[in-house]
């Protein structure tokens, strides 16, 4: 009986949630569908997700940079996130062309932009936020997608000739303008969204 | 006092006359199905008030089958291929692009948003409601004519259907113990194995009436036959009921202690099933010598065995243990779908314990399933245990109208395997420096 209680308990608030949630998420069925996503990870139901509430799902569990991932949910010193800063991150990924229908010049820079969707990933390498990859940094990264696969002096000489292609300004470390260029070329609004089958 | 023994006299009357007895024979008397027809025309007049009245705004989105987002189906090459194209090639060798971190990235906020194992342990979303309290996920909206049908379904399901259930349940277990019982005190016979069959079976046409199950079976020409092994997906304890209401199994299984133990210990005195101590379950060996032992004696009914492991929810089949396709028997396949309109099967055993499942169980609408006997298959020339498991899963997943997923069952409970993360490590590595 009290497994009902709760389940009212987040109807209850609901709408609320969807109305300041629209202006994040446009779709009022894409951010319903997420709000039952967030409640089925939330295995405490207290209304957060924490870092095991992520490792529990087994495909992001065996993805090499999973926990980087999981890491960009969680701001700083924070162990909780909840349903706002869910979708918050989740935004990021939203298509380009989904902005069309949300025109409001007041809002600012939107979160699935094609610059904001770049740091996203620029953050997923820039682990102490200081703005700059540097050599450790990439070379973290790159442990963490090769496995013991290939040998440190390899994957060493790998970081150096990257951050050789990238850096301009010469302080053997890639910035954010930097990152910008030289994945100019990619099709980054194509490759960082999520498409919802409505 | 009188009165009340005329009452119980009467009840038990009807039970046994009505329900028992022709169960016992396997005839029905057609009211399961006229029941079921009666459910059906209510909850589709119930759908339609409940979608009549919803607001626009509060309009649920209706159930995707498929899935909510779009996902690519490329291979990681595939995929880190197209984000490279536009990249210059480097010269010098190793072969990584900034741009490499994205495939993981994407494939990650896809798993967070949706993935294919978390959503196989919990109950299955139903498309439109089903008039029962516990399926009220998404519905919010609720018509006074809704909620009084819906309270008339309440008591029907409460105070009616769960305590002539109940007594059925309780005839059909009594029955199976003394008969059983009774049973084993006869020599070895064709007459106690005949008797022997008809007391299983007609215990579980009653526990099958207490669930008012309907069971369609299909291609029975594949029957399983003795010295086989039946291999089927598993959704609950039901399970059983089901296909033991058309034939007699083998059970394989852990004694328990308590009421179980006492059901498992007296069937196995009038027909061997094979119960495996705790201890022994976790010798490999000593567990496939006596299934292979069961089998090759062809005067022995065919073992039921569920490779899952566990209880899944219905919606896909998932990895099949290897143990049960290394003896060398033929396997004879089953597919077990329920309509999940009538009643939810699927057994969370984190959730719910067996009295309270059984309860749920008790006081849903119907079971109602379709079970499809598949072709015999065995083990093909150069094929090895695991090959063969994935072979049969699919075919029962493709029967079933099941997802197939290689995933292991055991994910309800504990971390998956660091080497699937180790093959994605290996393949993304040899795409940077080459295969050598």
């Amino acid at each position: 009986r009290w497994r009902l209680f709760s389940d009212l308990l987040y109807k209850h608030n609901f709408s609320e949630i969807i109305q300041r949630a629209s202006k994040i998420f446009v779709s009022h069925s894409q951010i319903t569908r997420l709000y039952s996503r967030f409640h089925s990870l939330d295995k405490g139901e207290n209304g957060a997700l924490s870092r095991e509430d992520f490792q529990r799902i087994p495909e992001l569990a065996i993805n090499p940079l999973g926990d980087r991932i999981i890491n960009a949910f969680f701001p700083e010193g924070e162990d909780q996130v909840n349903f706002r800063g869910f979708m918050r991150t989740l935004a990021h990924f939203r298509p380009v062309e989904d902005n069309e229908k949300n025109k409001d010049p007041s809002a600012g820079e939107p979160l699935n932009s094609r610059n904001n969707k770049l740091l996203f990933a620029f953050r997923l390498y820039d682990l102490d936020r200081d703005d700059k990859i540097s050599r450790d940094e990439l070379l973290q990264v790159l442990r963490m997608m090769v496995g013991v696969n290939i040998s440190d002096e390899q994957l060493g000489s790998i970081a150096d000739r990257t951050i050789q292609e990238a850096d301009t300004n010469g302080d053997m470390c890639i910035s954010f303008s930097e990152f910008i260029k030289v994945l100019e070329k990619v099709d980054v609004e194509q490759k960082m969204s999520i498409r919802f089958l409505h | 006092r009188g009165f009340a023994g005329a009452v119980v006299y009467v009840w038990l009357s009807v039970v046994l006359g009505l329900i028992v007895l022709p169960a016992m024979f396997g005839v029905s008397l057609g009211f399961t199905d006229l029941y079921v027809k009666a459910l059906v025309k209510t909850l589709e007049w119930a759908t339609l008030r409940i979608q009549r009245g919803q607001k626009e705004e509060d309009a649920v989105p209706a159930h995707l089958p498929n899935g909510i987002i779009e996902k690519d189906d490329g291979s990681m090459e595939e995929e880190i291929g197209e984000l490279r194209r536009s990249h210059p090639k480097s010269l010098a060798g190793g072969d990584f692009t900034l741009c490499d971190a994205f495939y993981f990235c994407k494939k990650g906020i896809e798993s967070i948003v949706e993935d294919q194992v978390t959503q196989r342990f919990t109950s299955e979303e139903l498309a439109s409601w089903n008039l029962l309290t516990r399926t009220n996920n998404n519905f919010h909206y609720i018509s006074v004519r809704v909620t009084i049908i819906w309270g008339l379904g309440v008591f029907i399901r409460y105070c009616i259907l769960l305590p002539l259930r109940v007594t059925l349940a309780v005839l059909g277990l009594s029955w199976l113990v003394i008969g059983t019982t009774l049973v084993g005190l006869l020599p070895h016979s064709n007459v106690k194995t005949w008797i022997s069959d008809l007391i299983h079976v007609t215990c579980y046409r009653i526990c099958a009436r207490a669930l008012s199950a309907r069971i369609r079976y299909h291609n029975k020409e594949n029957h399983p036959k003795k010295g086989g092994i039946c291999v089927a997906n598993h959704t609950s304890p039901i399970d059983i009921v089901i296909l033991a209401n058309d034939g007699c199994y083998a059970m394989v299984g852990q004694i328990h202690g308590g009421l179980m133990g006492v059901i498992q210990r007296s069937m196995v005195r009038s027909c061997p099933h094979v119960w495996f101590e705790r201890s022994e379950m976790k010798d490999r060996h000593a567990v496939a010598k006596r299934l292979k032992d069961h089998v090759a004696d062809k005067t022995k009914q065919p073992i039921l065995i569920f490779p899952e492991g566990t209880c899944i929810n219905n919606t896909s089949v998932m990895m099949f243990k290897k143990g049960s396709f290394d003896i060398g028997a033929t396997i004879y396949p089953v597919a077990i779908k329920y309509d999940p309109q009538f009643g939810d099967a699927f057994w969370n055993s984190g959730k719910y314990n067996m009295v309270s499942y059984l309860l749920r169980m008790m006081t849903s609408w119907a079971i109602v399933c379709n079970v499809w006997y598949l072709p015999p298959m065995s083990l093909q020339d150069g094929e090895d245990a695991v090959h063969f498991a994935n072979r049969v899963k699919s075919a029962i997943a493709r029967q079933g109208g099941l997802v197939d997923l290689f995933w292991d069952g055991g994910l309800k409970r504990e971390k998956v395997k660091e080497s699937y993360k180790e093959e994605q490590q290996k393949m993304y590595s040899s795409m940077i420096v080459g295969q050598d």
